[in-house]
């Protein structure tokens, strides 16, 4: 089936099989390795992307689905040479070992950061609260580390978060 | 000093196994055995055949050649007789990998099953004592006379603790690329934890040179033990390459992890504990049931800590194996050292109650001069050190011993502590240093699998030359380099360390190039206890409505010798750390019983800590002086901060609520129903 679709900007038409999910459009079609296949089933948030901005699995979303859309992936985060916020910040923290992980960190942590209102967490729903810690750790409970690398992921979206 | 590679990972450039861009490339997918036990009878691959884009389909129908010798585990499609359910008996080769799938599932095979046996239990018929245990102690040991010492002890501790099956569940699924050339010389991008190891059993299994093989690792998306040895799919991928002469790359699923990839034992552990009315060891018994394949043999050294740790004038300890109709278990992170720290520091804090000794106060009456298994002098030990830092750093002298008292609202509130320890050994490795366009280039098979091995390398060898870290680069990852040992066993960093010290070192003295290979040297190193220590403190808060266990502070203090990196280290004990709290809390794979196999093959049921699981955990450490142990000075960190912090926390739960849960784990099920 045909499609169109931009990615980090560039403009694609694709003849895709209608079983291929976003994320091996990604990955196998477009050689953009950078969003990772944890799971494959939505439960390890590897492979997040934004999609019109917004969070979400890719292995989640059929590449058929996504004719029209908009998608940035982590190698459509930084400016050129210059490393988005939260790229600076994961290097400086040490937010991640093995790596694996860490894309779909980026982007879930980008689209974050856009999200507005409470979350399961906030304590008044009618708040739109500040990213504390506490928030953080909730809002980001989608994306795995196996290697452990949460409490330094925290603190590097906390410094681009303020 | 920022992670060598942390531009390539944070902005998606990284390259692992899966995603080298090589042009013509074929997708295989394993077909797995729905049974747990029998025979293969028959291979239908008509249907497969038939489905567009398929080119291939391999089975047991139809061997392809490897060696006679080959491991029983990566002996594809040589034998009908089912091991396991989940082992790889077929598997399709497409055009793209839905394809692939789609025909994997198209695959009919028809089965002559046998009644199986999955169930660990420490009265099967079928235990048996292994000659040694993982890698190589031996199996049981026996010094003093440990009924004896029960006889006269003032207050015994006879308890049994069980660890369930548990998977290293690293985060970048295990995958293989395989390229042959036209002189037959076969290539694999593997994620692997040792390129030279992995090329070898590669080799081997396929009755090829050595030569003739080469395996890439760059970038590894963890391993934690379970990419240690070399597994199917990496020889999957090099016979569908051959097959159909098409470069081949086998990516497997999460669920097909749990099957093929290895996993921790499940244990069940008895302890017998007893002391006299200072608290100080009269016995120290403790015995580990645990299981391997029909295949092959691999048992875990479960009760070989109790050899490192604590003094006593009877000490026994023993392993006993059942081999059952499973995939065969393997390294997981610290194997031995993990689950058998869980059980001996959790009968220690019973054993804190049972006397009514403060369970810090009691370690520390327990330490012994040498170690008691071996009588060997430590190198350097500071258990002692990390207990009492760890006390005073969490206000430890603040606690009420009284279980089950301390209340916030609906939240019970306890704290707990456990000690760690890792052995600190060193392999031979090799090493090539060279001056580059103005710089330095430093040659090692090494593997960097999130450890940060290639930053840790860059400043060692920055160090020995004397030079500033950004003019040497560091490569590793790939089996034409000098040979080195798997990132393994915590020896990683003190093994390519110490060759890369003394490349550099010749580097020095020749100015254009230095060689080594630490063989000799390390052949040479004296017969001491090389172990690193650590000391484990927890707080949690466990709901009296629901039972849910939420963990509210974590510190860890640990004596491994010098540390080379601090930001490494650190990262290296929190990951650490955060894998123990899953173990303690959540982590879980079942055995099904009716089927063989295992059930709970995913994320969604396999829970491993997520972000909001996990507190701002600690970790601090004391400098030793330990120049014994390697040219660095170091000892390994990469397992440590998983051993203990199990026990810390299930003491921590005992403390909340006065109910000792001995099964791991501490699930919220088993805290309620113990009210009932
Ligand atoms: S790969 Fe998409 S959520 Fe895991
Ligand atoms: S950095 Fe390895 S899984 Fe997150």
């Amino acid at each position: 089936m045909d499609i169109r679709l931009t990615v980090n900007g560039r403009p694609h038409t694709l003849d895709v099989d209608p079983r291929m999910s976003l994320l091996d459009l990604l990955r196998e079609r477009l050689g953009l390795i950078g969003s990772k296949k944890g799971c494959d089933h939505g439960q390890c948030g590897a492979c997040t992307v934004l999609v019109e901005g917004r969070r979400a699995n890719s292995c989640l979303a059929l590449a058929v689905a996504m004719d029209g859309l908009s998608v940035t992936t982590v190698e459509g985060l930084a400016d050129g040479e210059h490393l988005h916020p939260l790229q600076a910040a994961f290097i400086e923290h040490d937010a991640f070992q093995c790596g694996y992980c860490t894309p779909g960190q980026l982007c879930s942590a980008a689209g974050m950061l856009g999200e507005p209102g409470p979350s399961a967490v906030t304590e008044n729903l009618l708040d739109d609260p500040e990213l504390t810690p506490h928030e953080i750790r909730e809002r980001m409970s989608g994306n795995l580390c196996r290697c452990g690398a949460y409490v330094n992921i925290v603190s590097a979206i906390s410094e681009v978060a303020r | 000093m920022n992670r060598v590679e942390g531009r390539v990972k944070v902005t998606g450039l990284a390259t692992y196994a899966a995603e080298y861009p090589v042009e013509g490339v074929a997708y295989a997918y394993p077909v797995q055995s729905l049974i747990a036990k029998g025979r293969v009878a028959r291979v239908d691959a008509a249907a497969a055949l038939d489905l567009p884009g398929v080119l291939a389909v391999l089975s047991v129908a139809d061997p392809p050649e490897l060696a006679e010798d080959a491991d029983a585990e990566l002996a594809l499609f040589q034998r009908r007789e089912v091991a396991y359910r989940g082992q790889i008996i077929a598997a399709v080769v497409a055009e793209t990998y839905d394809q692939a799938r789609a025909a994997a599932d198209a695959v009919r095979v028809e089965y002559e099953p046998a009644d199986h046996d999955v169930s660990l239990r420490a009265d099967h018929p079928g235990l048996y004592r292994p000659e040694v245990v993982n890698p190589n102690f031996p199996s049981d040991t026996e010094q003093g006379d440990l009924e004896a010492g029960l006889a006269q002890a003032a207050a015994v501790v006879d308890v049994t603790y069980t660890t369930p099956v548990l998977h290293n569940n690293a985060m970048e699924p295990h995958a293989a690329l395989a390229v042959w050339d036209a002189e037959g010389t076969l290539l694999v991008y593997d994620s692997t934890q040792g390129a030279t190891t992995d090329r070898d059993m590669i080799a081997k299994t396929l009755g090829l040179p050595r030569g003739r093989v080469r395996v890439v690792a760059r970038h590894v998306g963890g391993g934690f033990g379970s990419k240690g040895t070399t597994r199917p799919h990496a020889v999957l991928a090099a016979l569908a390459a051959r097959v159909t002469d098409r470069p081949v790359k086998v990516a497997l699923t999460r669920q097909q992890m749990y099957d093929v990839t290895g996993y921790r034992t499940p244990t069940i552990q008895r302890l017998r504990l007893g002391a006299d009315g200072e608290g100080r060891l009269t016995a120290l018994e403790h015995v580990a049931y645990e299981q391997s394949s029909t295949l092959k043999e691999f048992a875990e050294q479960t009760a070989v800590p109790a050899r490192v740790m604590y003094a006593t004038p009877a000490l026994r300890t023993a392993h006993r194996l059942v081999r059952l109709d499973v995939a065969t278990p393997s390294w997981m992170r610290a194997p031995g050292e993990c689950p058998g720290m869980y059980a001996l520091e959790s009968a220690m804090d019973e054993l804190a109650c049972a006397t009514g000794i403060d369970p810090v106060e009691l370690r520390l009456r327990n330490e012994p001069e040498t170690e008691p298994g071996s009588g060997l002098p430590f190198s350097s030990r500071d258990l002692a050190g990390c207990l009492r830092e760890g006390a005073r750093r969490f206000g430890w002298e603040r606690r009420d011993p009284e279980p089950g008292v301390r209340r916030d609202g609906e939240w019970l509130i306890g704290t707990g502590v456990a000690a760690s320890t890792y052995p600190s050994k060193r392999s031979p490795c090799q090493a090539v240093a060279c001056v580059r366009d103005g710089g330095f280039l430093v040659q090692v098979a090494a593997a960097d699998i999130g450890t940060g091995a290639r930053t840790a390398l860059t400043r060692i060898a920055a160090e020995t030359l004397g030079v500033a870290p950004d003019r040497v680069h560091v490569e590793l990852g790939d089996s034409d380099l000098p040979a080195a040992p798997v990132a393994g066993g915590s020896m990683g960093t003190a093994s390519w360390g110490s060759a890369v010290v003394r490349a550099c070192e010749e580097l020095k003295k020749d100015g254009r190039e230095g060689r080594a290979d630490t063989a000799e040297e390390v052949g040479q190193d004296s017969e001491l206890a090389r172990h690193a220590f650590g000391a484990q403190f927890a707080e949690v808060r466990v709901s009296a409505v629901t039972g849910e266990i939420r963990v509210s502070r974590l510190l860890g203090v640990f004596a491994a010798g010098r540390i080379v990196d601090a930001r490494l280290a650190r990262s290296q004990f929190i990951g650490g750390m955060t894998m123990g709290l899953g173990m303690a809390l959540m982590e879980e794979t079942l055995t099904d019983e009716e089927f063989g196999g295992f059930l709970r093959r995913d994320l969604a049921q396999y829970h491993i800590p997520a972000c909001a699981d996990v507190p701002d955990v600690e970790a601090v450490w004391l400098e030793e002086e330990d120049e014994r142990l390697n040219p660095m000075g170091s000892k390994g960190i990469g397992e440590i901060g998983i051993v203990g912090t199990a026990a810390a926390i299930g003491n921590a739960v005992h403390h909340a609520t006065g109910h000792r849960v001995r099964e791991l784990p501490i699930t919220p099920a088993k805290i309620v129903m113990a009210r009932f």
